[in-house]
Formats: C-alpha cells, sequence, structure tokens
C-alpha cells in the first residue's frame, strides 16, 4: 500500500497569559485544523495551555544550530550591549 | 570531505558530552550515537503504544465510573507518551511510518513486561504500582541524558508517571482494605508482576554490552543493576504499608550494604520473552497491526479531504 505520510508540524504552547508561546513537540495531522486539535490532545492534557499555534515543519527556516555559527558571531565581542559594563558607586540609588 | 573536518567535528561533539551540555537534533553527531538512540526512544516509544493494551483490557469492566474515568485517562496518557518519543525519534531523521511498520514486523522491540497477561483487575493497581514505579526509576535519569529531545519528553513524561503510579498504589491500598478476597487477589497480582517488573531493567551489567558505550555518550546515566537496586529499596517499605508480601525468599536488609539483598529473576524466561515467546507476544503485535490497519481508510479520507481544501 503507498499510503502518503501525514505532515509534520511542530507544536507551540502559550502556558498562561502574559507568557510567550513555548515550542513543546510535534505531530502529524492531514490538515492545521487537525493538528490543532490533534495539539490540544497530546501537548494539554492537564491545562498546560490557553493557546496553541502549529506550524508545518518544512515551513520553518532555522539558523544552523552550530555553536560556532558565524550568524552569532555580531554579538559574540560586543560586551558593552550588556549593564555589568557600565561600573557605577555602589551607593548611586535606583541603577 | 577532509578527515581533519570529521575530526573536528567529533571533538565538538565530545566536548558537549563532557560539559554535560545536550545534543540538539541538527548537531553533527557519530552514527553509532544517533543508532543507539533511534534504537532506544523507538522501543521506549513501542513499550507505551503496547502498553495501552494490558491496562485497556480493563476499561470496560472497572468497577466503578471513578476508576473507569481513572483509566481511561491513564490510557490516554500511554498513548500521549508514546507521541512524544515517537516526535522524539522524528528529529533523529525516522519517520513515523517506518517506525510503525518496525514495531509491527517485529524488528524494532518494545519492553517484555507488556507480553504478560492482566488476568484480574487488581492487575490494573499492580501495574500502576510496580511497573510503572520501575520506568519512573527508570526514567528520572534519563531526564538529563545527553540528546535534548529525548530528556524533554522524559521531563513530560515522568510528571505524568507520578499519577500513573499513585492511582496504582491507592487502588491497592483500597483493595487491601476490602475482604479476603481481595487481598488474596492483590497478594496473586504481586506474585506474578514481581519478577517481569525487576526485569523491566534489563540484563545483568555483565551481560549488557551497550551499557558502558551508551554511558560514555550520556544517554544513559546508570546503570541497569543500579537501578534495579534503587527500585528494590524503594518497593520494599511500600509494600511493608500496603501489607503484600514481595514473593523472593533472599530479599532482607544488608546493614553493611545499606541495601536490601535479593534474589535474580529467571534470565532464561527474559530471553524467551524477549525472543518474542512471551505469555501474549503474538497477541500484541496482532492487536497494533489491527489497530493500524483498520485506522487505514481514515488516514485515507483525512488526506484526501485535506487535498480538496487546497
Amino acid at each position: 500500500m503507498t499510503e502518503i505520510e501525514w505532515p509534520l508540524y511542530e507544536v507551540f504552547v502559550r502556558g498562561k497569559r502574559g507568557l510567550n508561546h513555548v515550542h513543546v513537540g510535534s505531530l502529524h495531522a492531514a490538515d492545521d485544523e487537525m493538528a490543532v486539535r490533534h495539539a490540544r490532545d497530546v501537548y494539554t492534557r492537564r491545562n498546560e495551555g490557553v493557546s496553541i499555534w502549529v506550524v508545518r515543519a518544512d515551513a520553518i527556516t532555522a539558523s544552523s544550530p552550530d555553536e560556532k555559527d558565524p550568524l552569532f558571531a555580531p554579538a559574540g565581542d560586543k560586551v558593552y550591549r550588556h549593564p555589568t559594563f557600565y561600573s557605577i558607586p555602589d551607593d548611586v540609588p535606583h541603577m | 570531505m577532509t578527515v581533519t573536518h570529521e575530526d573536528e567535528l567529533q571533538e565538538q561533539f565530545d566536548a558537549t558530552i563532557a560539559r554535560h551540555d545536550r545534543i540538539e537534533p541538527r548537531d553533527w553527531m557519530p552514527e553509532g550515537y544517533r543508532k543507539t538512540l533511534v534504537r532506544q526512544i523507538a522501543q521506549h516509544a513501542h513499550s507505551e503504544i503496547i502498553g495501552m493494551q494490558p491496562e485497556g483490557n480493563w476499561i470496560t469492566r472497572a468497577p466503578s465510573l471513578r476508576r473507569k474515568a481513572i483509566l481511561l485517562a491513564k490510557v490516554q496518557d500511554e498513548a500521549g507518551h508514546g507521541l512524544y518519543l515517537y516526535s522524539a525519534t522524528e528529529t533523529l531523521g525516522a519517520s513515523r511510518r517506518e517506525l510503525t511498520d518496525m514495531l509491527i514486523s517485529g524488528k524494532q522491540k518494545y519492553s517484555s513486561i507488556f507480553n504478560y497477561p492482566t488476568l484480574s483487575y487488581a492487575d490494573v493497581g499492580t501495574i500502576g504500582w510496580l511497573v510503572d514505579g520501575a520506568a519512573i526509576c527508570n526514567q528520572v535519569p534519563l531526564c538529563r541524558t545527553s540528546y535534548g529531545p529525548y530528556g524533554r519528553a522524559m521531563i513530560r513524561i515522568c510528571k505524568e508517571e507520578s499519577f500513573h503510579q499513585r492511582q496504582g498504589f491507592e487502588l491497592l491500598m483500597t483493595m487491601m482494605r476490602g475482604t479476603d478476597e481481595q487481598r488474596a487477589m492483590v497478594q496473586e497480582s504481586v506474585d506474578r508482576f514481581w519478577w517481569p517488573a525487576l526485569m523491566m531493567f534489563g540484563p545483568p551489567d555483565a551481560d549488557s554490552p551497550n551499557t558502558a558505550q551508551s554511558m560514555a555518550w550520556g544517554i544513559k546515566r546508570d546503570t541497569n543493576d543500579e537501578l534495579r537496586q534503587k527500585f528494590v529499596d524503594m518497593s520494599v517499605p511500600q509494600a511493608e504499608v500496603l501489607g503484600v508480601t514481595l514473593p523472593d525468599p533472599e530479599l532482607r536488609w544488608n546493614d553493611e550494604r545499606g541495601h536490601y539483598d535479593f534474589g535474580q529473576p529467571d534470565w532464561e524466561e527474559f530471553a524467551q520473552v524477549v525472543r518474542g515467546a512471551g505469555p501474549c507476544n503474538t497477541q500484541r503485535i496482532a492487536h497494533r497491526k489491527r489497530a493500524h490497519d483498520d485506522g487505514a481508510w481514515v488516514r485515507e479520507a483525512a488526506t484526501a479531504f485535506a487535498a480538496r481544501e487546497i
């Protein structure tokens, strides 16, 4: 039998109001709507979410996760982007 | 590709493992690491899926609506656990259909415990207490496994297993407070499941050739015998609370070691069940295959509907 495999979807869940959607895993579904229903059953059986996003895995563009990736190099040598770069006397209030 | 390049990738991989950092799906990894993970996670996923059957057997005959709702939720969780783990396996390049085929054709294994039958309702409690208890022992250290998606799936699963174990223990406690006949049912069930539960940790370390490599890769965190000891040490005081006897004449506290001494399971029986000659191997796979085949038209219809939408 030459059955077509349902496409893979990545699932993102917002745990509660005020939080970002976070990636929780993936699942297969025939279409977008079914993916949302399956995501509810697989990833939110215990009130783990108030909102679900699903997106077809093949629609995601990703950077290479390699830590040596030159993509992230520009952030490596810019210590002045962090608050700890600046030394300020301890007795300055509210800083 | 040059040899130097491969060496450099291997070095980066080794350094990540040495830092106890996680390997993520698109990182380079040695082929052996990938293969070991696919085999282990798939086997784990299959165990969850097949594990629905022994307990599913009692859903229609649960003694009360409360027990039925609990059992339904539990069996649904097992399906969910299987799906989390299939999802983790797929990040390693395995396809879902391939995995299903490997299970149905017997090319990949599942935990031998699910090849034992559930002969009485007390077995639902014993499985929760001992089988899920053993699973928790195995799985808690896996939350820190070196492969990111596997560890994250295990964290999710461990949270839910705790409900499984507690509902089982509560069920047995309720029966132990009942009639003599009910107490006898619990004891008989514990007698049948104790040894197979000990087998869940796999063969003794001396006969487990893959353990050393798996530990070096940070996939496994403890050896089979260490986990088995931990499980026995946990279970003895729980059995005392329940008022059941564990069927091992060699079981006794060893002051010197600070652990319980215990007898060895029948490893010949274990080998037999793994080979496929356990009491329910044929039935479990036949049932899984039937469910898969019976679902073919649903998968086909949904695919056709999705195609029409576009």
